[in-house]
C-alpha cells in the first residue's frame, strides 16, 4: 500500500493536549450553539414528565401552589406572623428553592444519566449542561406563576426596585450553570457525592429562611450571622427583596456576585481539566 | 476539508470498582499513609499505538474479532474518547451510527424521535423536518409515526432509526454494525440506501462481519487485532490475510470490478503515519 504524501497531512501532531483552554471553551461556544438542541430536549424532558395527564405542566405550578399555600399558612401561624407577608414570602423562598436544589441534585447526575447517549453520539458536554439548566429554568417559569397570583391576592406593594429582580433571576440562571458543571464532573468520578448532595439538601432546606423568617431568628435572640454564613440565604435574599418589596441588601449581592466568579473559575478549571475525561469515567 | 489524523494514540479506561470511586479512598488516603496495594485504579488498555491519516474519499472496512477494538476506534473517531496518549484531529460533521436505539425516548412519537435523533446528528430542525416524509416512506411506518415509539414493534424501531439515520448528509460516517433484526426484503431497501448515504458522505469507517457488505461499501480496510492495528491496506488484501483465504474467491463479477475499479483510485488508500 501506498502511503499518502506528508504534503497532504500534517506532518506534526497538535501541540495541543485534550486538557487546554481553547477546548474548554470551544465545548462551551459548540454546546451553545446547539441551542435547537438542548432546549427541544430540555423542554422534552418537563413534557415528558406530565405525557398523558390531562393538564401537563401545569401540575408543576399546581403544586408549587399547594405546597405554599398549606406551608404558608402553618408557619404564619407557627411563628405568629401576619399572613399577607408571610405567605409571599414562603412563595418566593419556595420558588427559588426549587432552582438552586434542581440545579444541585440533578447536576450531580447529569453525566451519569445520559449515559447512553455520550457514549454513542459526540456532543458537547455543555449541551447536557444546558439541557439541564433550561430545564430548571422553565420549572421555574412555571412556579413563578404562583408569585404572581400571591402578588395579586395579597396586594402586595411593589416599587421601582422590582425589575432587581431580573438580574437576580438572570445571576441565578448563571450559577445554575457552573454549578451542575462542577457537581456534574465531580459526581461522575466519585459516585458518593449524588447521595451526598440529595441528603444534605434536605439539612440545608430547613437552615435556609425559607419557610422560616430570618427576623424571627433575630427577634428571638438568635445570631444571624450563622444563617448568613449559608450562601444559599444570600441567593434567595437578592430574588426576594425586589420581588416582596422589601429594602435591597447590597452585602447580599456582593457575596451572591462574589461566590458566582469563583464558582465559574472552579468549573472552567474542572471543564479544561477533566472534559475529556467524563466519558471514561461514565 | 473532511480528515481524520491520529497519531500515536490510546485510548486507556480506568476501571473504578465501587471502592476506589468513593470519595473515602481518596480522602482517607492521603491522610492514612498508604495501606496496601490498591490504590492505583486498574486500567485497561482498549487501543494502543494507532497511527491513522484518513481523507475524503475513502470508504474503510473495520476488520477483528469481538474485543479487538474496533467499537472503541470508531469512537476515538468520532471525537467521543479523547485519546488519553497521542493525538487526534477529527475534521468534519461526525455522524456515528453505532447503536440504532440510542438517543430514542419511547414514549414520545416516531416523529418527534425523528427531529431528536436528526438534532443529535448534527442536523437542524428544519431540514430534518424536510425530511420526514421520505423517512415515513422509507420506513413504510405511516399514520404510526403519530404514535408514540413504545407501541412499535422491534421491527418498526430498526425502521424508524435506520431511516433516520440514512436520511442525512453526514461529512464523517462511522457505523458499527448491528443492523439487522429486520425481514429480508426490507434490508435490501436498507441497502440501496445504506449504499446512498455512503455516497453522499465525505468518508465512512465501517465496522462488520459481513464480507459481503464490507465488499460493497467499501474499498480499503483496517484490520483490527488486541487493540492496535494490526494492517490496513487494499480490502481484499487484508480480508485475505485476516480470514486466512480469499473472501471474494466466489464473489460475482461484477462485483469484483466495481471493487477492481475503487482499487486503481488513487485517492482510496490509507495513509500511514509510521515515520
Amino acid at each position: 500500500m501506498q502511503a499518502t504524501s506528508t504534503a497532504e497531512r500534517p506532518a506534526a501532531p497538535p501541540e495541543t493536549s485534550s486538557r487546554s483552554w481553547r477546548k474548554a471553551f470551544t465545548d462551551i461556544v459548540e454546546g451553545a450553539q446547539q441551542r435547537q438542541l438542548w432546549a427541544h430536549l430540555g423542554w422534552q424532558d418537563i413534557k415528558q414528565r406530565y405525557r398523558r395527564s390531562v393538564i401537563g405542566p401545569l401540575w408543576i405550578t399546581i403544586s408549587m401552589g399547594m405546597t405554599v399555600t398549606a406551608l404558608g399558612i402553618l408557619y404564619a401561624k407557627l411563628f405568629g406572623q401576619d399572613l399577607h407577608t408571610h405567605l409571599p414570602y414562603v412563595a418566593v423562598g419556595f420558588i427559588v428553592w426549587g432552582f438552586i436544589s434542581g440545579c444541585l441534585t440533578d447536576g450531580t447526575e447529569v453525566f451519569i444519566q445520559n449515559e447512553g447517549l455520550m457514549k454513542h453520539l459526540p456532543a458537547p458536554l455543555t449541551v447536557h449542561i444546558l439541557r439541564l439548566t433550561w430545564r430548571q429554568i422553565l420549572l421555574f417559569g412555571h412556579n413563578l406563576i404562583i408569585y404572581f397570583i400571591v402578588l395579586a391576592i395579597m396586594r402586595m406593594p411593589i416599587g421601582w426596585s422590582f425589575f432587581l429582580a431580573i438580574p437576580a433571576v438572570l445571576l441565578l440562571f448563571a450559577n445554575g450553570a457552573w454549578v451542575a458543571t462542577l457537581f456534574g464532573i465531580i459526581s461522575t468520578r466519585f459516585r458518593d457525592i449524588p447521595p451526598v448532595v440529595g441528603s444534605l439538601m434536605q439539612l440545608i432546606f430547613f437552615m435556609t429562611p425559607i419557610v422560616w423568617n430570618a427576623q424571627i431568628l433575630e427577634q428571638r435572640g438568635g445570631d444571624l450571622s450563622l444563617a448568613k454564613l449559608n450562601p444559599l440565604y444570600h441567593y434567595i435574599e437578592i430574588v426576594r427583596d425586589p420581588l416582596l418589596g422589601s429594602e435591597i441588601v447590597w452585602t447580599n449581592w456582593a457575596v451572591v456576585a462574589g461566590i458566582t466568579v469563583l464558582g465559574w473559575m472552579i468549573a472552567l478549571l474542572v471543564l479544561r481539566n477533566y472534559r475529556a475525561r467524563v466519558t471514561y469515567w461514565i | 476539508m473532511v480528515s481524520i489524523d491520529v497519531w500515536n494514540a490510546a485510548v486507556d479506561f480506568p476501571i473504578f470498582d465501587a471502592k476506589s470511586r468513593s470519595l473515602k479512598k481518596t480522602v482517607l488516603g492521603k491522610t492514612g499513609g498508604k495501606i496496601g496495594t490498591d490504590n492505583k485504579v486498574p486500567i485497561i488498555e482498549a487501543l494502543h499505538d494507532i497511527n491513522l491519516s484518513l481523507r475524503h474519499g475513502q470508504r474503510v472496512a473495520l476488520v477483528g474479532h469481538n474485543g479487538a477494538g474496533k467499537s472503541t476506534l470508531l469512537r476515538l473517531l468520532s471525537g467521543i474518547y479523547e485519546p488519553t496518549r497521542g493525538h487526534a484531529r477529527i475534521e468534519g460533521k461526525v455522524a456515528p451510527v453505532f447503536d440504532l436505539g440510542v438517543g430514542m425516548d419511547p414514549e414520545i412519537s416516531g416523529l418527534e424521535n425523528i427531529i431528536i435523533r436528526g438534532l443529535f446528528l448534527g442536523m437542524s430542525r428544519k431540514q430534518m423536518e424536510k425530511r420526514i416524509d421520505d423517512i415515513a416512506d422509507f420506513s413504510e411506518l405511516g399514520r404510526y409515526l403519530e404514535m408514540p415509539l413504545r407501541t412499535y414493534s422491534t421491527g418498526m424501531r430498526v425502521r424508524l432509526a435506520l431511516g433516520v439515520v440514512t436520511s442525512i448528509d453526514p461529512e464523517i460516517l462511522l457505523l458499527d454494525e448491528g443492523i439487522g433484526a429486520v425481514d429480508s426484503e426490507f434490508l435490501d431497501k436498507a441497502k440501496g440506501r445504506l449504499t446512498e448515504l455512503v455516497k453522499r458522505s465525505g468518508l465512512l469507517v465501517f465496522a462488520s462481519h459481513s464480507d459481503e457488505f464490507l465488499a460493497e461499501l467499501c474499498d480499503s480496510a483496517i484490520w483490527m487485532e488486541k487493540g492496535g492495528i494490526k494492517e490496513q491496506g487494499s480490502l481484499r488484501e487484508v480480508l485475505t490475510h485476516y480470514k486466512g483465504k480469499d473472501p471474494f474467491e466466489n464473489l460475482s463479477p461484477k462485483a469484483l470490478e466495481r471493487m477492481r475499479q475503487n482499487e486503481s483510485d488513487p485517492t482510496a488508500t490509507i495513509g500511514s503515519n509510521e515515520t
